[in-house]
């Protein structure tokens, strides 16, 4: 840890806010222009903590995202509710990546910077893969710890310790920094941006970084550098009903009692 | 980082990581190995069960009852409980050695945090969540999963083509007792440095008020059709006589009427029971997509055009409030002593 105190990394993601979401007919991937859009709300959480730590330990809470520039909204939300800067990863280059491809642009940057914890969403609301937190831990080479429910850091011996989800029950772990972390709902309320917050958000910096910016071949960006593709889309089959009623309530009980009482998932009294 | 594999025809093999917590395999990997036969049996490629731990290998047989040709063995102490450090060392190191050509990975808490880390260290692509598979044309593993309302067709270009399911998704095939599994024991180096995540301890869960709705055989399910949490008495007190447990959509939940651990749906559990009673519920496929293979659908809705009776079984269209105090009345009066003739397991787990 430097003498700056904490540096923090918290990756975000922008989302469609609804989920009537558009695909592209030819590239098969998400429209994500000209959608009303959110903060993931996982990352929202981690943005929450990383705020929680710095306030506690001092340092610094860097917002990351890769997107289209309109991503640049959920940053400066970010901004509003205290992160200290942000980085917005933006170039028509990078359209069409996968999880892969995601984490390796996010890495190609955060290699460079200095961090002592790393933040991820568990997962975001429009793909909800939970790849990108352990995908980045791995090329990073740091520890993870995934589904936090509650977290807090041992400066002395530099080490993260964390109660997590896990099968069955809560496991605590813990682990050397710099480590990567995911979130859970439930490991903090966060924030809503305050007037004042607004306003010093408009003042802080927002970093973009082109696919140049990041460095390496640009093969590996982007749909050309995405181990996996999406090849074909089609509508779901649907199961026909072999019975709907629509009538008066009580015939529609003794109808529903009848399914159950046919299919013995219910017992008769007589 | 590793070169990525492109050079498909050196790999073969259908892998299933088969998970073990305390010496029991997850339901999800017999699941997988059933999927994983048709695909295996298609390529005419092995299927090969993974199995990690220390003192599992009585499990070898359930793995072959269950479809596995070969199992892959490696027991180590550092192996007994999980850790993704060592998980993801062994695994990677036994794809290294072996290529296999797919290699699939129970959605479970472990498994999801396994899989993506594995990916990137192989450098290789994973989809997640896939709720089908089968061969195209050129040999590669099609991965069918569920895009916004539609359901997309992935394609993995390099090699090993890694996927996940969440359970109850796929069926285990019907165990034979007879078919044997070859067995590979491998040795693989594992220092107690290697792992970086080290457990401290655990905390058991609370007993969950409304059921675990993984294993129930029945369910009832609420959405935001419900209108508000006082409501739930209704759904809880049918519930009991049904001896179901109660599962819901995800509006309910960010509306804090339940937690997350009973939302059903894309981002939520996958459930198959014999029962699902779909209550205030539109149907959308963020939904459905978690429900849709349970045996019988029965869904009440005051919407006629709602998609939910496009996949009930029985669909009732009215007012919940009207019907449900009348189907309780008369539940009551049908049900011996709330009694439910099929052998719920998760019946005897709730409390209430």
């Amino acid at each position: 840890m430097s003498k700056a105190g904490l540096k923090i990394i918290v990756c975000i993601k922008q989302v469609p806010a609804v989920q009537d979401i558009k695909i592209d007919p030819i590239t098969h991937t998400l429209i994500r222009e000209s959608m009303p859009s959110m903060l993931n709300p996982w990352d929202e959480i981690g943005v929450e903590e990383g705020i929680r730590l710095r306030e506690k330990y001092g340092g610094e809470v860097t917002v990351i995202t890769m997107g289209p520039m309109q991503a640049k909204e959920a940053i400066l939300r970010c901004l509003a509710m205290g992160a200290d800067r942000g980085i917005i990863i933006s170039d028509k280059a990078l359209a069409g990546s996968d999880t892969i491809a995601t984490a390796y642009a996010l890495y190609m940057q955060i290699k460079k910077m200095e961090y002592d914890l790393i933040i991820c969403g568990k997962i975001s609301t429009d793909s909800e893969t939970g790849h990108i937190g352990p995908h980045l831990a791995e090329l990073l080479n740091i520890p993870q710890i995934c589904y936090v429910k509650k977290v807090d850091l041992d400066i002395e011996k530099r080490r993260i310790i964390a109660h997590k989800e896990a099968d069955g029950g809560i496991e605590i772990v813990e682990a050397p920094l710099p480590a990567l972390m995911t979130t859970t709902i439930g490991l903090n309320e966060p924030r809503l941006p305050t007037l004042k917050g607004i306003i010093s958000s408009k003042r802080k910096e927002v970093k973009v970084v082109t696919a140049k910016d990041l460095g390496g071949s640009l093969s590996n960006y982007g749909l050309r550098g995405s181990p996996t593709f999406v090849d074909e889309v089609f509508e779901p089959p649907s199961r026909k009903p072999e019975m709907i009623f629509q009538g008066d309530p009580k015939e529609a009980v003794e109808k529903i009692v009848q399914v159950l009482l046919n299919k013995k998932l219910i017992s008769s009294r007589s | 980082m590793l070169e990525r594999s492109e050079e498909i025809p050196n790999h073969k093999g259908i892998w299933v990581f088969t998970e073990q917590i305390d010496g029991k395999l997850k339901n999800v990997g017999l699941e997988l190995l059933g999927a994983g036969r048709k695909i295996a049996d298609k390529l005419g490629e092995e299927l090969v069960a993974v199995l990690l731990g220390h003192d599992v290998n009585g499990l070898v047989k359930d793995l072959g009852a269950y479809g596995a040709d070969k199992v892959i063995l490696v027991e180590h102490e550092l192996l007994k409980q999980f850790t993704v450090d060592a998980y993801t060392k062994v695994l990677a190191e036994l794809s290294i050695k072996h290529k296999p050509s797919v290699f699939f990975i129970g959605g479970t808490l472990n498994g999801r945090e396994l899989a993506p880390r594995l990916a990137a260290r192989l450098n290789t692509g994973i989809t997640s969540d896939c709720v089908d598979f089968d061969i195209n044309s050129d040999g590669h593993l099609i991965h069918v999963k569920p895009f916004g309302k539609l359901m997309a067709k992935i394609i993995c270009k390099t090699r090993p083509q890694m996927a996940t399911a969440k359970p109850n998704v796929f069926k285990k095939l019907e165990p034979n007792w007879d078919r044997r599994a070859k067995i590979v024991r491998e040795e693989v180096k594992i220092n107690p440095e290697d792992i970086r995540t080290k457990i401290l301890g655990r905390v058991e869960a609370n007993k969950n008020p409304y059921g675990s709705i993984e294993d129930a055989d029945v369910i009832v399910a609420v959405g935001k059709g419900l209108c508000s949490k006082e409501n739930l008495k209704l759904i809880q007190e049918l519930a009991d006589l049904l001896g179901a447990s109660v599962a819901c959509t995800r509006p309910t939940v960010d509306r804090g009427w339940l937690p997350s651990s009973q939302q059903v749906g894309q981002s939520g559990k996958t459930v198959s029971p014999k029962l699902y009673i779909a209550i205030g519920i539109s149907g959308a496929m963020y939904h459905t997509v978690g429900m849709k293979n349970s045996d019988i659908i029965i869904a009440i809705n005051k919407d006629p055009k709602a998609p939910i009776f496009q996949i009930a079984t029985y669909g009732v269209v009215g007012d919940l409030f009207k019907i449900l105090p009348l189907l309780i009345d008369r539940l009551k009066k049908e049900v011996k002593e709330v009694k439910l003739r099929i052998t719920a397991k998760d019946t005897q787990k709730r409390i209430n």
